[in-house]
């Protein structure tokens, strides 16, 4: 692997970088040491998909837009599903906050909801504390790279024993063909607290011809009984790679929920990790991708479990068309001393195409004896005998077939916590379905 | 014009093993006709081959509805022609609830631009289930899915109820049902009983037909219709088994296509 860096990650444009923007000397610092780190590392290495083939080069350039007042600057097509009274909402677009608004309700009560820029400024040792501590910047080239390079982004603080009734909503789009675009998300819930997130990652305008990289880190810290639960869809043009990290740990009954839709169109890496170090921690994954055109997808959900009686679940559906590749692996990790935890997984690949590829690739790393750990893998195409029932009822075979497709996706998609954007999932697993 | 549903000399088979061996059957709306016989006479294989299952191929014969012919039809416009096949075991399909899958199948029908208005949708959709007995949640539910046996029966009935067929074929919707289950499954169907809708039921239990009386009652053995009559050959069967039919027709093995 050559270790050529790309102008943007040289040490001393990142300096600048990092000082353009008024960010104080530990962030300098942390993007310094990383951008080094970057030139030393290799890309991650999934099961079966070489990523370092695909395009990586196209970072893009320091592109922040204006702070908009109110939502009328945004593109039509962005503000249509977003909340009537834009409350509770982080919008980036680009390389930078466009928007950002918290009811004062939940600002009184503590809570902190804010690009992840602004909240270095105006929190600084609470983001200080968190931030590239759940996913280090030394990992490999990737977390590397967004730690010396990450734009915008997202934080959410919530103290102790509240409870966020509503659900924050981040949009995050590229509209420049040219901007770099690399959220990094932040989530802290202390003790006993309750959220819901939910973002959307999308292209508008220019942003849907751009040759891009788009590589985003989430970072989750669930203290002792907080309940976090995380709804992301990903919906990027064919030209533009997504590599998104996300990754949850978990305190003593903490509780993590992931509801994940990979729905871009372009080659995607998507990994979603509970690391349940507390006992009694738990985790619940649920991810839903369609593969199109040629794309290739390496998903991986994982769960760690070190606490005692830790639980996770978690289950993923890929629809397969076209000559699209989907590498779907589960990994659930027991570590030795995590006795009494319980781990379960699924995958399910419905295959819509002779040349399409789904790989189911359940792994169970059991290092305790005093467990449960199962999983169930299936590939398959749609069920003819269904197909006959449906279509006995009068309901045409194209009817009948999207029927039994979209209930494939339904009991995942049924879990995203807010309606319009639930409408919205259900649009783009159309359009996807109908290319 | 009145219902007519008439098979001539169907003949089928499946991975090349013939089992209906030339079936003449002819219902005028308004009649019940029940197909007894043991298992293996390939009564299930009539009702499968009239929908058009796909793993059954028609080798021979005719079948009319209203002078349709539906042989050449694909099985969605056999089910908008009129045909209904209440089903021994119905698939479960995720992430479908009955309602939405029940207001498809009527929309199917009508047409577009004729769609029901959904108002009216649930207002019938309530009505029928509270006539079967059936707990509201389940048009909430996935088709089917953790459906007892019972309760996969009775769905049936209330998808016929609500698509009002011309020809019902009920294939052994008695299985697996209690007693009380039954007589809510055959109240169902007696409500439907009418001048332009003609039933086939197919069972090898006479108590199905002590709730829904038969004009016609034809027995199956090897494939073929081997005996007609009215409902006092029901009667006969129930007390006497079909061992004297087999003595009567010369007939050691009745069952057809087995291994």
């Amino acid at each position: 692997m050559s270790t050529q860096l790309n102008a943007p990650v040289s040490r001393e444009n990142i300096e600048a970088l990092s000082q353009g923007r008024g960010e104080p000397g530990w962030l300098t610092d942390i993007r310094k040491e990383a951008a080094a780190l970057a030139g030393t590392l290799e890309w991650p290495r999934p099961e079966k998909m070489r990523i370092d083939r695909w395009n990586l080069t196209a970072f893009g350039v320091d592109r922040h837009p204006e702070l908009a007042g109110d939502l009328s600057q945004l593109p039509e097509e962005i503000r249509a599903s977003l909340p009537q009274d834009a409350a509770n909402l982080v919008v980036q677009r680009n390389s930078g906050a466009a928007y950002r608004n918290l009811a004062e309700e939940w600002k009184a009560k503590g809570v902190i909801f804010t690009d992840l820029e602004t909240a270095v400024r105006e929190h600084g040792d609470l983001v200080k504390k968190h931030l590239f501590s759940v996913v280090k910047a030394d990992e490999d080239k990737l977390t590397a790279l967004h730690a010396a390079l990450w734009n915008g982004g997202v934080f959410v603080y919530v103290p102790k024993n509240v409870e966020v009734e509503v659900p924050l909503q981040a949009v995050l789009y590229l509209d420049d063909a040219e901007a770099a675009f690399a959220p990094h998300i932040l989530i802290v819930a202390d003790a006993n607290s309750r959220v819901s997130y939910v973002d959307r990652v999308l292209a508008s305008g220019a942003g849907r011809s751009a040759v891009a990289v788009h590589h985003s880190v989430v970072e989750v810290v669930a203290g002792p009984g907080a309940l976090v639960r995380f709804a992301s869809i990903h919906h990027l043009p064919e030209s533009v790679v997504d590599l998104s990290i996300r990754r949850a740990t978990l305190a003593n009954d903490a509780r993590i929920e992931w509801i994940i839709g990979d729905l871009n169109n372009g080659n995607t890496l998507s990994v979603t990790k509970s690391d349940l170090q507390g006992n009694g921690s738990t985790s619940d994954s649920k991810l839903i991708t369609v593969g199109t055109g040629s794309q290739n997808m390496s998903i991986t959900t994982h769960a760690v479990h070190h606490g005692l009686s830790s639980e996770s679940e978690m289950e993923t559906r890929a629809v397969m068309r076209d000559s699209a590749t989907a590498i779907l692996s589960g990994v659930t990790k027991i570590e030795k001393g995590a006795t009494k935890a319980n781990g379960h997984q699924t995958e399910r690949v419905l295959m819509l195409s002779p040349k399409a590829r789904g790989d189911a690739n359940p792994i169970l790393l059991i290092d305790e004896d005093d467990v449960k750990a199962d999983h169930a893998a299936s590939v398959g195409r749609v069920n003819e005998e269904q197909l006959y029932y449906l279509m006995s009822r009068g309901i045409d075979r194209e009817v009948a077939e999207r029927l039994i497709i979209r209930g494939f996706l339904e009991p995942i998609v049924s879990e995203v916590p807010i309606e319009a954007v639930r409408e919205e999932l259900e649009r783009m697993i159309e359009g996807k379905l109908n290319a | 014009m009145a219902t007519r549903f008439t098979v001539k000399g169907l003949r089928a088979s499946i991975e090349g093993k013939e089992i209906l061996k030339g079936i003449d059957i002819d219902i005028r709306g308004g009649e019940i006709h029940a197909i007894m016989g043991p298992n293996g006479t390939g009564k299930s294989t009539l009702a499968s081959a009239l929908m058009g299952h796909p793993k059954y191929e028609v080798t021979e014969g005719e079948v009319l509805l209203d002078g349709e012919n539906l042989l050449e039809m694909e099985v969605d416009e056999r089910a908008r022609a009129g045909l209904f096949l209440a089903m021994q075991y119905p698939s479960e399909i995720t992430g479908v609830t009955n309602a939405d899958f029940l207001r498809s199948a009527i929309n199917a029908r009508r047409g577009e631009g004729n769609e029901i208005s959904l108002i009216k949708f649930i207002r019938q959709l309530e009505a029928k289930m509270k006539e079967l007995e059936m707990n509201p949640e389940f048009a909430h539910r996935y088709l089917n899915e953790g459906f007892s046996g019972g309760e996969k029966k009775r769905n049936e009935i209330l998808q016929m109820m609500m698509l009002e067929p011309k020809i019902v074929i009920l294939d052994e919707v008695d299985s697996g049902l209690d007693i009380d289950a039954l007589k809510i499954v055959a109240s169902g169907v007696n409500s439907m009983r009418s001048e332009d809708r003609g039933f086939l039921i197919i069972t090898h239990y006479q108590r199905l037909l002590n709730y829904i009386k038969p004009d016609f009652v034809h027995v199956m053995m090897q494939g073929r219709i081997v005996k007609s009559g009215g409902p006092e050959l029901a009667e006969r069967l129930e007390a006497e088994g079909y061992d004297w039919i087999k003595e009567e027709l010369g007939i050691v093995d009745e069952t057809v296509g087995q291994a």
